[in-house]
């Protein structure tokens, strides 16, 4: 009996150990990253395992100025307008193929939930070609586009099983006085189904904030490019002044990480209604 | 309901995501296929029948092996991870004595998903500097006589890529399998508990079993993720040194805007797409929203 108590605290501590450790291992980049971007180049590239001389906050300006600024509100439109256009479509639809009556209904729905089996990696050449032929290459329309259609199937999944669990009471009796389609769906439907809009927002909004690949292929200006290329472009043009780079990468994460902090628990509801990986 | 009879009113309401997949996602994907069948570069409109043969290439490239073996050994290493770590880190949370720090642990490593992928990579890409590195000065300072460059080691590189990819996603992985075990009736537990189980027990007996349909669906769906694994390695090295990290959509990304082969490029495309379309075929045939989508 008393061996196994010995024994089952002894497994106690190492879990947590375990923990605490992988916490570390977590924490430890992060927190580099913060230090790392406040310290001048020389003892960035010295000694990196030491606390910051310089609190060179100047770096941060440096790094909005070289273009983090730009790409920072390229990014906020482009995930703004196809978050907004995503959820606003794929509520239409999951609603048309929720509730209304009508031959091949199932085939539509099957059509849209076939775009899951493509994944965008698959598209990345023909897109490409065909956004040169429509002009939108090199534009935040085009790439806008590419982030709703990819995000469309997965959407109008999610809110179609919600508003199949809806009750109809209040929709047929809306619908009995004389209220329009429209009517109800914007002021009945849309409200009730807030939860489920909000999961939906969250994925697109964290597809489209930090998506790499077609932002690299679909656009080509400085101007016009998005933090997650940008950043990579500014690590090819800083070549030697790392803090600017890792100023430029705090900036960037600090706005989810934040963001997340602020909104965790909706988040985690989103993420548990979702319940799909990535 | 006369209503929800009206087809006008439904057209409109399907019209853009209908149209919008049909226009950016299905008629690229036929342009895929018949891209593959034919050569031609980006700029100009000439394009040349050549049957299978950009496929032959890539089949009987002296790369393609270690294409394969990458992607394959990112599925696997990332399913150990993922979807075994990713449980047993959750069950241990779950647990009594670590419920007050399960907030904690739980938000700390789950931030790293939060960040861009391309942030990740640079970040990390900063710690493996062979020279100035987080991790080399620190190996250097304990006495370690030439560390490995890491991300320049032929041999090393994929696995620091597959490192780094596990550093960001267990967490988010381990809060998925967290919902998923408060979702098990708690009764099983206390039951269980009565009858003497002990941490070990409960786990391989009650939330293993509990939990095998959805961790099978999750295991599916990280192998698809890494067969279309792309950001990561193109950040970090680009496909090398050499080609040694190179996997399928990197090399189909090199063919298209570094050797201009868009023939190439598009055959890679597909062998992308049918690897993809299988898995997915089984994992909807294997979870249960595929099952609800027969309708």
């Amino acid at each position: 009996m008393r061996y196994q108590k010995w024994y089952g605290s002894m497994g106690r501590i190492a879990v947590f150990l375990v923990f605490v450790l992988l916490a570390v291992l977590v924490i430890l980049p992060l927190v580099w990253m913060l230090l790392s971007s406040v310290k001048d180049n020389t003892s960035f590239l010295t000694e990196p395992w030491s606390w910051p001389k310089t609190f060179r906050i100047g770096n941060y300006w440096y790094a909005l100025k070289y273009g983090v600024g730009r790409y920072f509100l390229n990014s906020l439109l482009v995930t703004v307008v196809s978050v907004f256009l995503t959820v606003v479509f794929s509520a239409l639809a999951a609603y048309a193929v929720s509730r209304f009556q009508f031959k091949g209904r199932n085939l539509v729905f099957l059509f849209i939930l076939g775009g899951m089996m493509i994944s965008p990696e698959v598209n990345l050449v023909s897109l490409f070609k065909l956004m040169q032929n429509l002009k939108l290459y090199n534009t935040h329309l085009g790439l806008i586009i590419t982030y709703c259609v990819f995000q469309f199937s997965f959407t109008v999944l999610l809110f179609r099983s919600y508003m199949l669990s809806l009750p109809r009471a209040v929709e047929e009796s809306a619908l009995l006085d004389g209220c329009s389609v429209l009517k109800l769906f914007i002021h009945i439907i849309i409200p009730m189904c807030k939860p489920i809009l909000a999961s939906g927002a969250l994925f697109a909004t964290m597809h489209a904030w930090n998506e790499y690949m077609f932002a690299t292929v679909l656009i080509e200006s400085d101007s016009l490019k998005t933090i997650p290329v940008g950043l990579v472009t500014l690590q090819a043009a800083l070549r030697t002044d790392y803090p600017v780079l890792i100023s430029g990468l705090v900036i960037s994460a600090s706005v989810v990480v934040i963001a997340f902090l602020v909104f965790q628990k909706q988040f985690i509801r989103g993420l548990s209604q979702g319940s799909i990986k990535g | 309901m006369k209503a929800y009879k009206n087809k006008k009113i439904m057209i409109l309401f399907l019209a853009p995501v209908v149209l919008g997949l049909l226009v950016f996602v299905y008629y690229p994907l036929l342009q895929t296929v018949i891209g593959s069948l034919y050569e031609w570069v980006s700029y100009t409109p000439d394009q040349k029948w050549v049957g299978l043969k950009n496929y032959g290439a890539i089949f009987t490239g002296s790369g393609f092996g270690r294409i394969l073996f990458n992607n394959i050994i990112y599925a696997a290493l990332s399913v150990v991870c993922q979807v075994g770590l990713a449980m047993v880190l959750a069950a241990c949370l779950e647990e009594l004595f670590m419920r007050k720090f399960q907030g904690f642990f739980r938000t700390v490593l789950f931030l790293p998903s939060l960040i861009s992928m391309s942030v990740i990579a640079l970040l990390w890409k900063c710690i493996f500097n062979p020279n100035t590195g987080l991790l080399n000065t620190f190996l250097m300072n304990i006495g370690v006589q030439n560390p490995p460059t890491w991300l320049g080691d032929a041999n090393l590189a994929i696995f620091c890529c597959i490192f780094i990819s596990q550093w960001q996603y267990v967490g988010y992985c381990m809060l998925l399998d967290l919902i998923g075990i408060q979702k098990i009736p708690q009764e099983l537990y206390e039951a269980a508990l009565i009858d003497g189980a002990g941490s070990v027990k409960k786990f391989f007996y009650i939330t293993l079993p509990m939990g095998k349909e959805s961790m099978l669906v999750t295991a599916i769906i990280t192998v698809i993720g890494s067969f279309k694994i792309f950001t990561e390695i193109q950040i970090l090295t680009g496909g090398g040194p050499g080609r040694a990290s190179e996997v399928l959509a990197t090399a189909m990304y090199r063919s298209a805007f570094v050797n201009d082969e868009m023939g190439v490029a598009s055959a890679y495309a597909v062998i992308i797409f049918v690897i993809t379309l299988v898995l997915s075929l089984v994992q909807m045939k294997l979870s249960k929203t595929g099952g609800e989508a027969d309708v």
